[in-house]
């Protein structure tokens, strides 16, 4: 497939947006050629499996995914139509969201119960460790580049 | 149950002790390793003394010391007038300061800790100090991959091996020192993170992998070695959260840490190198969210519609590339790059990468020079991981692949290529020994046939028995009757087991030998000063310190210095005089006017020497002593760089013979024996000979005996043999007369004047 040289910027933000949206239906699905109809009850069901089967704490997490992803398109878009001038600086503020966001994923599908038997090295109190570690030296490469 | 044992055990030891013991044995076993790896690496102090080597350590190495003496901030900002006058060059900002910064911060601890180490000791004695953290690294990646028996092997291979030797002896200070350590060690972490989906070892990896990129231009095979890997899991269908986790907690935080490097910059983002990073990563989040609502829903419809969906994405993403590139957002890949692709393309295109040697394609002795038995045994590792294939084998096969391609590329990248040897090596070997050392006896009763295949196998050679045994493995591994095969394979007897282990060791103990004679007499030599073996004993050549030292002591201190790029780190390091090139080859066009300088008779380059303010043009010169790599040899580059820019006033044919050979003696061409090189090459070398015939004994040629003249230049020094000249260049005569019209009415008028005396020494 022509999956893998893809995505610059533009694609992340769309890898980014899919991937950060189990709350709410996927844009980039959505826009895909399909029956709408079947879509749609399809997209209903996945809501509605969602909302049934995820505990809340993770829910909150993924609250948490979509401002991360919300805070990331303004950015880019703020990017593409005024300027890019201090390109460092948009740079620190976009790896902010795209790093604290993979990294708040990572965690998610860490503690996440059905995925127990995949971390067998990573108790849910580790991944909240390294979740922390993996913030803090991140931001301090941000405040670095930030200028 | 009782299995029958070749040899007797002793069964009263606790399992404590035992793994106490062996936990011990290892210890006491990387002690040796390490110092094993460290002693080896110093022939070259031993031999010669205390000495940076070569060129490029001797930037790094001056470098240093104003990091070491003024601080890091004067060091950082640091905007180095002396180099490519007069252009001058932004070090802070053009450097890999990685290895600089490192020795900075061993030199400061030591101080603080009242040890008053000379940074020079420092910088001689680093890359020994870090082969022996590469002999760790290399161990903690092997045993990942095996277990700790290889791991040790490995690390012994590592410690010693002629093909990472020969960029890491003593003296050697270059980025390399480090970087071999920091990309095992950053592959080691990506393994890790890969395997437990721990954010921790990802953050770790993504740590390593900014120093990696402070500290070696390489670091864009760990750019691309690392996402390869994730792409070819994912297409095999082994996609894991622990894969997600892994990589792009390394991703994100490792790009935005690589671009803290001024040297490196935006490139991550806005090159091509480094877009298959990014690739892999987009897709990697397309794929977990996919894999996230396929838990959720389970219609096959939907599984379609999010099928389709991610391959629009893909083909979006990659035509989105393309765009880029195309509009010239994403610079497209550098020649560079190209080079490895087509091995032509550096040659017609930018000839300044082509003329460097280590650039040129591996010759094949050197790949048993380098690596002795491993390169044997390293495909034998590698089907032996493709066997087994967990996760992290993969890595070792594509990273076998990938760097074999290379190295057979670029003579310098089999440094890449080295490690994995010994991994795959070590694997291989200490698979054999697993085998032939474990003292279980198979059932003899169904085992019959198998033995003695096995037996007649290792009677005749111990390399077809290895060949035998892995075959054995790979098809057990392949059929069907995999498990009762497995039941009754082993070895019986022990002479069948002391033949393979003592043809095992027999290897070992020649690949030492032969890692020690290598080391010794190919790779320790200083290139700074040369030995030469005469009937009576060693003589020193140390020609180059001479002349270097006659500049910095007779010339003034602005005094500029002209000579090809090669001598640039050298004449700023030890004569401490500025110069119009050196080995940072960033500005062609400055580096062709030296090369047309060069290649153009004493009138067209009298200009130019002079707009360029050269005081001194320094030349090599191998033709009294045999040495070959001078400047003669090196001329063709000259021109051929020179005629890349101005390719109607220099033309490479014009400096061959009409037969089309190189030659320096009475056939050469006119515009050869008028070049600048050639004549402050010969300059009064016949004269040395008496009335004899003036041999050069690079090219075997006879020089014509007037030998050339030089109105534009006066000799100012040549070094005792003769490898090193330097001439002065004329001021513009005082009357206005052009000097070549000068020089003939001096010699006309005043014939008894004597030249200057030079010191020089006849060595007929």
């Amino acid at each position: 497939m022509a999956g893998p040289k893809s995505s610059s910027n533009a694609s992340k933000r769309a890898a980014a947006t899919a991937a950060a949206t189990p709350s709410k239906p996927a844009p980039s699905s959505s826009s895909a050629p399909a029956p709408a109809s079947a879509s749609t009850v399809a997209l209903h069901t996945l809501w509605a499996a969602y909302l049934d089967a995820t505990p809340s704490r993770l829910k909150l997490v993924d609250a948490f995914l979509v401002f991360l992803v919300l805070s990331g398109v303004i950015q880019f878009v703020y990017c593409v139509l005024v300027t890019s001038f201090p390109f460092n600086a948009f740079l620190a503020g976009f790896a902010s969201t795209v790093g604290q966001f993979v990294l708040t994923a990572s965690l998610r599908s860490q503690v996440n119960a059905k995925n127990r038997a995949l971390f067998k090295d990573v108790s849910p109190e580790r991944a909240f460790a390294d979740f922390v570690v993996g913030s803090v030296v991140l931001h301090f490469f941000v405040f670095n580049f930030l200028g | 149950m009782s299995m029958s044992k070749a040899y007797p055990l002793p069964i009263d030891i606790s399992p404590t002790t035992v793994a106490n013991t062996a936990s011990l044995v290892r210890i006491v076993a990387f002690l040796f390793i390490s110092g094993a790896a460290i002693a080896s690496r110093l022939f070259a102090v031993i031999n010669f003394e205390s000495i940076i080597h070569e060129f490029d350590p001797w930037f790094n190495y001056r470098a240093t010391r104003v990091l070491a003496s003024e601080g890091f901030y004067e060091f950082w900002n640091w905007f180095d007038p002396t180099a490519w006058y007069p252009l001058g060059r932004v070090v802070g900002g053009t450097i890999y300061p990685g290895l600089m910064a490192t020795s900075g911060v061993i030199y400061n601890v030591l101080h603080s800790l009242h040890l008053p180490v000379d940074i020079r000791n420092i910088c001689v004695l680093l890359a020994p100090c870090f082969s022996a953290l590469t002999a760790w690294a290399t161990y903690m990646f092997t045993k990942e991959m095996k277990d700790e028996s290889a791991g040790l092997l490995a690390a012994a291979f590592i410690g010693i091996v002629p093909g990472y030797i020969s960029r890491s002896v003593a003296g050697s200070y270059d980025n390399e020192a480090i970087a071999i350590f920091l990309l095992m060690f950053t592959f080691f972490l990506w393994i890790k993170a890969m395997k437990q989906g721990s954010a921790l070892y990802g953050t770790l990896t993504g740590l390593f992998y900014f120093y990696m990129v402070a500290a070696w231009g390489g670091y864009a095979f760990i750019t691309n070695m690392i996402p390869l890997h994730a792409l070819a899991l994912t297409l095999m269908g082994r996609f894991t959260n622990r894969l997600y986790v892994g990589y792009s907690s390394w991703y994100a935080i490792g790009t935005l840490a690589s671009m803290q490097v001024p040297f490196v910059g935006f490139q991550p983002v806005r090159t091509s190198e480094h877009m298959g990073a990014l690739g892999v990563f987009g897709l990697l989040q397309i794929v977990a969210f996919v894999e996230l609502v396929r838990v959720h829903v389970s219609s096959k419809q939907f599984q379609q519609l999010l099928f389709v969906s991610v391959i629009v994405v893909g083909i979006l993403g990659t035509l989105v590339i393309v765009g880029l590139t195309y509009k010239g957002w994403i610079a497209p890949w550098t020649g560079r790059f190209y080079s490895l692709w087509d091995t032509g393309y550096a040659k017609k295109y930018i000839p300044i990468i082509a003329s460097v040697s280590e650039h040129q394609p591996t010759a094949w002795p050197s790949f048993f020079m380098d690596l002795h038995f491993l390169i044997f045994l390293f495909p034998a590792g590698v089907v032996l991981c493709f066997k087994e294939l967990r996760d992290e084998h993969v890595f070792v096969v594509i990273y076998a692949l990938v760097a074999s391609y290379f190295a057979g590329v670029m003579v310098r990248l089999m440094l890449t290529l080295t490690p994995i040897v010994c991994v795959s090596a070590a694997v291989a070997l200490s698979s054999v020994l697993d085998t032939y050392i474990d003292p279980v006896v198979p059932d003899a009763t169904d085992g019959d046939a198998d033995a003695a295949k096995k037996d007649r196998s290792t009677t005749p050679a111990s390399s077809a028995s290895v060949v035998e045994l892995l075959t054995d493995i790979v098809t057990s591994g392949s059929s069907p009757s995999k498990r009762t095969k497995h039941a009754r394979q082993g070895i019986i007897g022990l002479d069948t087991r002391g033949v393979v282990i003592l043809n095992a060791l027999g290897m070992l103990l020649f690949f030492v030998v032969h890692c020690t004679w290598v080391t010794s007499t190919a790779y320790s030599s200083p290139s700074v000063v040369l030995a030469s073996h005469m009937p009576d004993g060693l003589h020193i050549i140390d020609d180059f310190r001479e002349a270097y030292y006659w500049l910095r002591q007779n010339t003034p201190k602005d005094a500029v210095v002209m000579s090809w790029w090669d001598y640039g780190y050298q004449i700023a390091g030890m004569a401490d005089r500025p110069t119009l090139v050196d080995n940072n080859t960033w500005n062609n066009t400055h580096i062709a006017t030296v090369g047309k300088a060069m290649s153009s008779p004493e009138e067209v380059a009298y200009p130019i020497l002079r707009k360029h303010d050269v005081d001194y043009v320094l030349v090599i010169f191998g033709g009294l002593l045999g040495y070959s790599g001078d400047d003669i040899n090196k001329f063709l580059w000259m021109v051929r760089i020179a005629q890349g820019v101005w390719p109607d006033e220099i033309q490479e044919p014009r400096y061959f013979t009409p037969q089309g050979d190189y030659r320096v003696d009475d056939q050469a061409s006119s515009t050869m024996k008028n070049s600048l090189m050639y004549k402050m090459s010969y300059y009064r070398f016949p004269e040395l000979f008496g009335g004899g015939q003036a041999q050069d004994r690079v090219r075997g040629q006879v020089i014509p005996n007037p030998g050339p003249t030089l109105d534009y230049l006066d000799e100012a020094f040549t070094s005792e043999n003769w490898i090193v000249r330097i001439y002065q260049v004329k001021k513009e005569d005082p009357l206005g007369r052009d000097l070549k019209g000068a020089n003939a009415f001096d010699k006309g008028k005043k014939r008894k004047r004597t030249r200057p005396p030079v010191r020089r020494r006849s060595l007929a």
